[in-house]
């Protein structure tokens, strides 16, 4: 058995690598799963102080007129549009419809664009 | 707590999951655009009856599961050191049991 190579080539300069358009949804998948996380402590905070009495529920509003809020909104409906349009895909190709190299990457063309479609549709309802 | 959420049991946390909060949210977002509940006392009547607690209870549960799984991918991958790995897992499992309370509170704790 040959000796492993240990002068291996590492390359992981981000910018020259060949992202391949499946390859764009997947990390933007995880990507957008982070965010989503985040986004969460947010989420229950706003949930539990509209639901406490009609003056904190006033505040929840006045949050949601907040232009920072909304540009804020904009990128989680995005990240939230790509997550789950990649996790249908996901689910798709595991009963194997859509696994094939070609079908693949038009889904993924179709996951990128339709997460941006969303977000410019919330992008015109927010602002 | 090991064994529960890895492999495919997590595998099949993760789609379950999955589906139920596409679900859910699709059900808000078309009773929001339908029946928009304008007021503190429709909204609060609304997310206080019995089945909608329950359902968004069951959503976070659903979501708090889902990033669990999620989360503890991308910490496997990315973070090296194995003790400062595990020292992340345990705060992820301690800020998502926490907030796991927070929503529990919300419906269902009397408020002083």
């Amino acid at each position: 058995m040959a000796p492993p190579n240990r002068r291996r080539p590492a390359f992981f300069n981000l910018m020259q690598i060949q992202m391949p358009v499946g390859a764009l949804t997947s990390i933007t998948h995880r990507v957008t799963g982070v965010l989503l996380a985040l986004g969460v402590p947010l989420l229950i905070y706003l949930l539990d102080l509209s639901l406490q009495s009609p003056q904190s529920y006033e505040q929840v509003i006045s949050i949601f007129d907040r232009l920072a809020f909304r540009g804020a909104a904009i990128v989680f409906v995005w990240g939230l549009a790509h997550h789950v349009l990649a996790g249908i895909r996901h689910l798709l190709s595991d009963i194997d419809i859509g696994s094939q190299l070609p079908a693949a990457r038009r889904s993924a063309w179709v996951v990128n664009l339709g997460g941006i479609a969303v977000a410019l549709l919330a992008l015109g309802v927010l602002l | 707590m090991r064994k529960t959420f890895t492999g495919l049991r997590a595998w099949l946390v993760q789609r379950i999951s999955a589906v139920y909060m596409l679900f859910f949210i699709l059900f808000f977002l078309t009773r929001c655009v339908v029946d928009p509940p304008h007021s503190y006392p429709a909204w609060h009547g609304w997310m206080m009856g019995r089945s909608m607690s329950i359902a968004t209870a069951v959503f976070f549960a659903a979501l708090l599961a889902h990033a669990w799984v999620g989360l503890r991918d991308v910490i496997l991958d990315y973070i090296q050191p194995i003790v400062f790995r595990a020292a992340v897992l345990v705060l992820l499992g301690f800020g998502l049991t926490a907030l796991g309370v927070w929503v529990i509170r919300i419906f269902w704790m009397q408020r002083g």
